[in-house]
């Protein structure tokens, strides 16, 4: 069995020094041209106390090579999603199309400066408001900002707006009586952060034991009266559909709460079914998962606030909104022409920043612009079969994995999963292997391993979620890898335990990273000498 | 299997509770370090807070996830283990001695009765892996 992966060869240099570590005193990238004006002395032209006095210590002194060998030489430590399958559960992390990436690249797009006056940035107004127009036929829900950064951003601006909407409706007396947010115990961690963030305290619903909101502990929770809504991640994080979320939107608003839907599991449902027709009020949209922009690394990502057009004043300002001249029906965009010629005259978008219900600007600018284009080329190169057939294999790609990993995984929840399906560790924890063990092994087989101990319900978890981005040759692959992980697990714990052998580094120390994490680097040379 | 002492008390979100007089000494099972893996990080309140029975009273985070801790009973904080700050690891090795998180002074004494007896609670948990 060890004879199956062979070891990777060592590397140049397997033990990469830090770029501090290289510095060399007097050595630079760059050689600066003599000065063809008289030289001053800095003293006279910066106040001494603006002048550091320590000689720029700490900053490595390096050549441009130096620096390109030391990036370069740590990229390959990297895994991508141009690697190989990520099947990271509740991420979505599908390919991103280099035509994205082109289409940001646009110089006319690229190089616009945000604060260029809205007539003439028609074009890019024109991209915000066509990718809105898409998404609020994606999600059934008409009023959108593409403010907020990230999805806990979107989230949380969902959960101001529904704030913000209760104050407005309720009054200030009636509104501090509702301050209570449902949250299912299989939710994201984000949601009661968001929730609390924005003055409300949380209360679990229970999952029931086939992995759905529990209504009668729903009803039970709503009839408190205190309730202003529900957050609700649809398809949940175990990867099954509410199917009764017309019922549960329907007990919420009964109990005058509003449900807030968590679209971190969009993938599953885009040109399917629209969370607006389910009776969600407001939801968050993850263009960096479901539509394809980058993801990992921080981002940037963007998170779209999508929402009912009772709750569209309460949006962040400015909106991107036609001018009044042309909804009016007197230029080209109402006779439906994409295109038309620039008429800076009569603008055919503005910014309204009359907004007075507003929650206020959530994000610097428009949010991350360069999201925006890739999302747009995303969409308009799918279009809606494409969409649709994209979820289509989503889903079929999880529901491939849940068939063959049932023999040797357990599998806890009987419902067909929708785009991820969750399994545990219980089959391999009889001889010592966790849900930990079996991921450091995939990363043997060379693949990123799935999501694990999430969601919390679920003892020893592990969220698999391929996307529709790999075909079948792929998951055939990793089916055989985990079902030889389980083989091993049997046959020779140690070897998954000790797991992984392929890669520069073994396993690490996690308990002691974050129990004694090292924050900073110290120059070691100067202490030395000192 | 994990250890559970039968002078305790336990409680089905995995906290012991040792009574001593009118204090009730509260720490996570042995069951629940095992589960929680690693522990990394422990959020403890502060003596003289009031806390109801079965309200969150902290929060651990272990390498794989963070769990909120639920006194068993109502009542003030008298004391918190603050060693566990620097040396979290107790938990793990030492659940229901050096590990120990709270010491409450009970406002109902009462509510230990309807606490789990260490029978109780070695089924309860293998009902929980079932």
């Amino acid at each position: 069995m060890k004879s199956e992966i062979t070891k990777v060869t060592s590397h140049i240099n397997p033990n990469e020094a830090l770029i501090f570590e290289r510095s060399q005193p007097g050595r630079i990238g760059y050689r600066l041209p003599p000065l063809d004006v008289d030289e001053q002395v800095l003293e006279t032209l910066i106040p001494k106390a603006f002048l550091r006095d320590d000689d720029l210590e700490g900053v490595p002194e390096v050549s441009e090579v130096d620096i390109i060998r030391h990036f370069v030489r740590m990229s390959t430590w990297n895994y991508s999603i141009d690697q190989g399958m990520y099947p990271l559960g509740s991420c979505t992390m599908k390919y991103n199309s280099r035509l994205n990436e082109k289409v940001a690249r646009i110089p006319g797009f690229a190089g616009l400066h945000p604060l260029t006056d809205a007539e003439d940035a028609q074009g890019a107004l024109e991209v915000i408001y066509e990718l809105q127009q898409h998404l609020a036929e994606i999600t059934g829900l008409p009023g959108i900002s593409l403010q907020p950064a990230a999805g806990a951003h979107g989230e949380m601006t969902g959960v101001m707006i529904i704030r913000a909407f209760i104050d407005a409706r309720d009054g200030e007396a009636g509104s501090a009586k509702r301050r209570t947010m449902l949250i299912p115990d299989s939710a994201h961690g984000t949601n009661p952060a968001s929730a609390h963030l924005s003055g409300f305290s949380v209360k679990t619903i229970r999952s029931t034991s086939e992995g759905l909101t529990d209504l009668d502990h729903l009803r039970e929770l709503c009839s408190h009266g205190e309730v202003a809504g529900l957050m609700l991640t649809n398809p949940n994080t175990l990867g099954l559909f509410e199917k009764n979320i017309q019922e549960i939107c329907r007990i919420v608003h009964d109990a005058g709460g509003l449900v807030y839907m968590d679209g971190a599991n969009m993938n599953a449902l885009v040109g399917v079914a629209r969370p607006g027709d389910m009776g969600v009020d407001v939801i968050h949209l993850n263009l960096h998962k479901t539509f394809s922009t980058p993801h990992g690394g921080g981002g940037p990502g963007c998170g779209p606030c999508c929402c009912t057009r009772e709750l569209e004043p309460f949006l962040p300002v400015p909106r991107i909104v036609l001018n009044r001249v042309e909804s009016a029906g007197s230029t080209a965009a109402s006779t439906g022409t994409r295109h038309p010629a620039p008429d800076t005259q009569h603008p055919r978008l503005r910014l309204d920043f009359n907004q007075p219900q507003s929650i206020g600007r959530v994000k610097a600018f428009f949010g991350n612009y360069g999201m925006m284009l890739r999302a747009l080329a995303y969409i308009q190169t799918h279009g809606n079969d494409g969409l649709r057939e994209a979820t289509e294999a989503a889903v079929l790609n999880a529901r491939y994995i849940a068939h063959g990993l049932t023999s040797d995984y357990d599998k806890p929840y009987n419902n067909p999963p929708m785009h991820e399906v969750v399994f545990t560790d219980k089959r391999q924890t009889r001889k010592g292997v966790h849900t930990l063990d079996i991921a450091k092994r995939l990363i043997d087989y060379g693949f990123h391993p799935m999501t694990i101990y999430f969601p919390l319900i679920v003892q020893g978890a592990m969220l698999i979620e391929p996307t529709e981005s790999v075909g079948r040759q792929e998951l055939d692959q990793f089916i055989e890898a985990m079902c030889s992980i389980a083989r091993e697990a049997v046959d020779d714990p140690e070897l998954v335990l000790s797991a992984p052998h392929t890669t520069r580094i073994g396993r690490l120390d996690e308990a002691a990273a974050a129990r004694k994490p090292v924050l900073r680097w110290k120059p070691k040379a100067r202490a030395d000498a000192a | 299997m994990a250890n559970i002492p039968e002078d305790l008390h336990y409680s089905k979100d995995h906290e012991w509770v040792r009574v001593d007089g009118n204090i009730a000494v509260v720490g996570i099972t042995d069951y629940a370090q095992d589960s929680l893996g690693d522990v990394v990080y422990v959020e403890l309140p502060k003596a003289g807070e009031k806390f109801a029975a079965n309200e969150s009273f902290g929060s651990v985070e272990s390498v794989k996830a963070v769990s909120e801790v639920f006194s068993p009973v109502s009542g003030e904080i008298a004391e918190v283990n603050d060693s566990l700050t620097d040396e979290p690891e107790k938990m793990n090795t030492d659940p229901y001695g050096d590990g120990w998180m709270i010491r409450v002074k009970m406002s109902a004494p009462g509510e230990v009765d309807s606490l789990l007896t260490a029978a109780e609670y070695e089924d309860f948990t293998k009902g929980d892996t079932e």
